[in-house]
């Protein structure tokens, strides 16, 4: 086994990396401290954040890819000297359902289905032709139960262990936090009377825990949200797409956040003939309609992949550099917004008081950027990057459906969408795949927009009372 | 006030370079003349001198932005990308690499798109605004919770389940409208309200949340409290004062969308097949035909860089304080 990082599983690990020290810096800061408290007291950002955490933890496990050695030694003996690799690499979630992908069916199929969707022709043993729902490959039912005990008697199963896990974790947590005796901290979570409302983010932890255990166990022996048209198990389909989504919605705004704030407070602060090229800057990229420039743009990157083959071994590595191409475009064409914002707050913050007292005093612009105008155009910057996400995640879709998007082999959302549609003039309807990720996408997307409406909510100036 | 519109269309005049400039890179990133030659000529036994031929017959024998042949000033001007975007600029957009002509193609395309996107735009506006104005008329209550709620749920769906959902559900289960199409006159009105309908949902949440917070602004003002103090209704104060001084903030979002109309929507028209210049804009993409990219492109801009100037103008109506100069 080879641990083989793509470039995006690298950007996400830089990224979680930034974030976390990042935050422990800003966290020495007692007035940071107290408005994150502030944020997450209402029992929606934190369920919102909880709901956030999972999907970033099922990115997290699809971003460590490794490659299998071919030849496994059966004494376990292991031949480490002239070992060659496997041309596919796997992630760690994709470990986490090697039985679904082993368990590819033949075609479409419902969820929790035994047989195939459509009818489709046997030759029996006296040789006449009939029409027949075939049975599924890998769902087996015992016979002296019904399909109902089965599925019913499994998910009492999976549910029972998913609450005694999640509720080993919960426990686990509350003993490591703090140093009250465990039954009082036990007792005030349960009446509410933590600072944060823990109650709800345990609540909201086991609801998804046992969400995610059942539909897990039971992907074993059913396929949970059906199959698609070549007998892909959607679950594991819906599960990796978290990833593409979630690596947009992220990775695209931290590419424009340098170049809209050092662009936004160069032009705001230094004014003259610096401001005027950076507003026509932006206002040229701004006249052009969005979808056309990324359309454009991801056009000029298709032909020059074609034409340097080169880049990638896999076809997973040319998926995986096309989505960091189209990170950086989605990045490079979003800045505009952000840098005008910023631009006008660093004019208005110019003019205060303390920032003209610091330039009578002396201090260095860089120090007065640096000490004065950074800090409080944080909230803006804040504001923009988990308002962003939700817009960005959406926006995969369209451009997927446009043509425009990830790689048509790469799991998204916006590709189930668009294969979904193509599927729309079947009777009955093939309507798991959208099914599914609608609710995924709607669940992130949603905890997104709840979660940036409560930044907004508490770090506003024009809030505060 | 004409001179000063005259004066920001002089304005425009470099950004519209400026987005020249940038298709123009991104263009011959992709494609050189002699691949549009081949594209054009098609690949059967095309020699180097038909190329060449056609190169001149186009104008595509010019270098790119330097010609060191030519004498002076021409140096510059007798280049490809000061030659195409002239024509540009006379909105002269040649053919298609399908060999089409652009203009009259967007001409012809231009009504269905209007067709979809007028109803669309007035439609959903009177809409968010009075559901704004009645939520902020009961503001706080357990109405403006809920709604609120529901609008970020609105918010949180793509566009494209929408569109699934409603085809599903007026087309395919209850056959109330034709599933897509598009026919002009009257007889185009059973075409056209589904994907307006639609488009009015879609923004519903958005919609109405801006709007809310745009009133909610008004309502602690001062010229509130006055109008209240003396005796007028809350509904007379919603609608002759905050609606009115609401508009101003209102306007900067609105009017600067109202020319871009024409471009149509891009996703709307290729679901519900409407031949409008939204879905030809998509086919184009599909068909990776850039000049007709590079077309629209072009008039996507100036009909944003109008809007702009119409949001100006339009102050100048709604608040006597605006003064153009």
């Amino acid at each position: 086994m080879r641990l083989t990082l793509l470039w995006t599983d690298i950007m996400v690990w830089v990224l979680l990396a930034v974030i976390v020290v990042w935050g422990s810096v800003m966290f020495r800061s007692p007035q940071v401290k107290k408005q994150w408290q502030n944020i997450f007291r209402a029992p929606v950002a934190m369920a919102s954040a909880v709901v956030l955490l999972f999907y970033l933890c099922f990115t997290l496990l699809d971003s460590v890819h490794m490659r299998f050695s071919v030849e496994r030694s059966p004494t376990g003996q292991s031949v480490t000297r002239h070992l060659s690799y496997q041309g596919e690499m796997v992630s760690l979630l994709d470990l986490l359902f090697s039985h679904a992908l082993a368990h590819t069916e033949r075609t479409y199929s419902a969820p929790f289905a035994t047989h195939e969707y459509a009818k489709s022709i046997k030759v029996d043993a006296k040789g006449i032709t009939r029409m027949v729902y075939r049975p599924l490959k890998y769902v087996k039912i015992p016979p002296e139960e019904g399909k109902t005990a089965d599925i019913l008697s499994r998910s009492f199963r999976a549910v029972a262990i998913g609450l005694l896990a999640s509720l080993l974790l919960i426990v686990l947590h509350i003993t490591l936090g703090g140093e009250a005796p465990f039954v009082l901290k036990v007792r005030r979570i349960i009446r509410g009377e933590t600072v944060l409302p823990w109650r709800t983010a345990y609540l909201t932890f086991t609801l998804l825990f046992v969400a995610f255990t059942w539909m897990y166990l039971l992907s074993y022996h059913y396929h949970v949200l059906g199959t698609d048209k070549v007998g892909g198990d959607v679950l594991y389909q819906t599960l990796k797409s978290i990833r593409t989504g979630v690596l947009i919605g992220t990775l695209a705004t931290l590419v424009m956040l340098p170049v809209s704030i050092v662009l936004g407070i160069s032009a705001g602060y230094f004014g003259g003939w610096v401001d005027d090229v950076i507003q026509y800057l932006y206002t040229t990229l701004n006249s052009i309609p969005g979808v056309l420039l990324i359309a454009g743009a991801v056009l000029v990157m298709q032909v020059m992949m074609d034409n340097h083959p080169q880049w990638f071994e896999t076809t997973l590595e040319r998926s995986d550099l096309r989505l960091l191409f189209l990170i950086l475009i989605l990045g490079m064409t979003s800045w505009t917004g952000l840098c005008r914002l910023l631009r006008a707050e660093t004019l208005k913050i110019s003019q205060v008081a303390f920032v003209t007292a610091a330039k009578a005093f002396g201090v260095s612009r860089w120090k007065i950027i640096f000490r004065h105008i950074m800090p409080n155009l944080m909230h803006i910057i804040l504001i923009s990057v988990v308002l962003d996400f939700s817009g960005l995640v959406l926006a995969e879709a369209v451009l997927s459906y446009v043509g425009v998007g990830v790689d048509p082999t790469m799991y998204s959302w916006g590709n189930m969408i668009n294969q979904a549609r193509l599927e729309m003039a079947r009777e009955p309807m093939v309507w798991w795949s959208l099914f599914s990720a609608f609710v995924f996408m709607f669940v992130l997307v949603l905890a997104a927009n709840l979660l940036s409406d409560r930044v907004q909510h508490v770090l506003d100036p024009r809030n505060v009372k | 006030m004409l001179g000063y519109i005259l004066r920001r269309i002089i304005y425009a005049v470099p950004i519209l370079i400026g987005v020249n400039l940038i298709t123009f890179i991104l263009f011959f990133m992709v494609n050189t003349p002699d691949d549009m030659a081949r594209a054009q000529l098609g690949a059967k036994q095309v020699t180097p001198q038909m190329i060449e031929a056609w190169k001149v017959e186009k104008g595509y024998d010019k270098p790119l932005f330097v010609n060191p042949k030519a004498p002076g000033l021409e140096k510059f001007s007798d280049t490809l990308f000061v030659q195409e975007s002239l024509k540009l600029f006379r909105f002269d957009f040649g053919a298609s690499d399908a060999n089409r002509d652009i203009a009259s193609d967007i001409k012809t395309r231009m009504g269905p798109s209007l067709a979809i996107a007028l109803p669309t735009f007035f439609i959903a506006l009177v809409t968010n605004i009075s559901l704004a104005l009645l939520l902020v008329l009961f503001r706080g209550s357990v109405l403006d919770t809920g709604m609120m709620v529901v609008a970020v749920m609105i918010m949180s769906v793509s566009g494209l389940f929408y569109i699934i959902a409603g085809q599903v559900l007026f087309s395919k289960l209850w056959h109330w409208v034709p599933i897509s199409g598009y026919a002009s006159g009257w007889e185009g009105v059973k075409f056209v309200i589904l994907p307006v309908m639609i488009g009015v949902f879609a923004g519903l949440g958005s919609g109405v949340r801006w709007y809310r917070s745009i009133f909610l602004e008004q309502i602690n003002q001062d010229y509130v409290r006055t109008a209240r103090a003396k005796g007028l209704s809350e509904i007379s104060v919603l609608f002759k004062h905050v609606l009115k001084n609401g508009m101003l903030p209102i306007l900067t979002g609105v009017v600067v969308v109202i020319p871009s109309l024409f471009m149509g929507s891009l996703i709307m028209e290729s679901f519900f097949g409407i031949p409008g210049l939204g879905s030809y804009t998509i086919d184009a993409i599909n068909a990776q035909d850039f000049s007709i990219v590079k077309a629209m492109v072009f008039l996507g801009s100036v009909l944003y860089i109008a809007g702009l100037i119409l949001t100006d103008i339009s102050y100048t109506l709604f608040d006597p304080r605006v003064k153009l100069s």
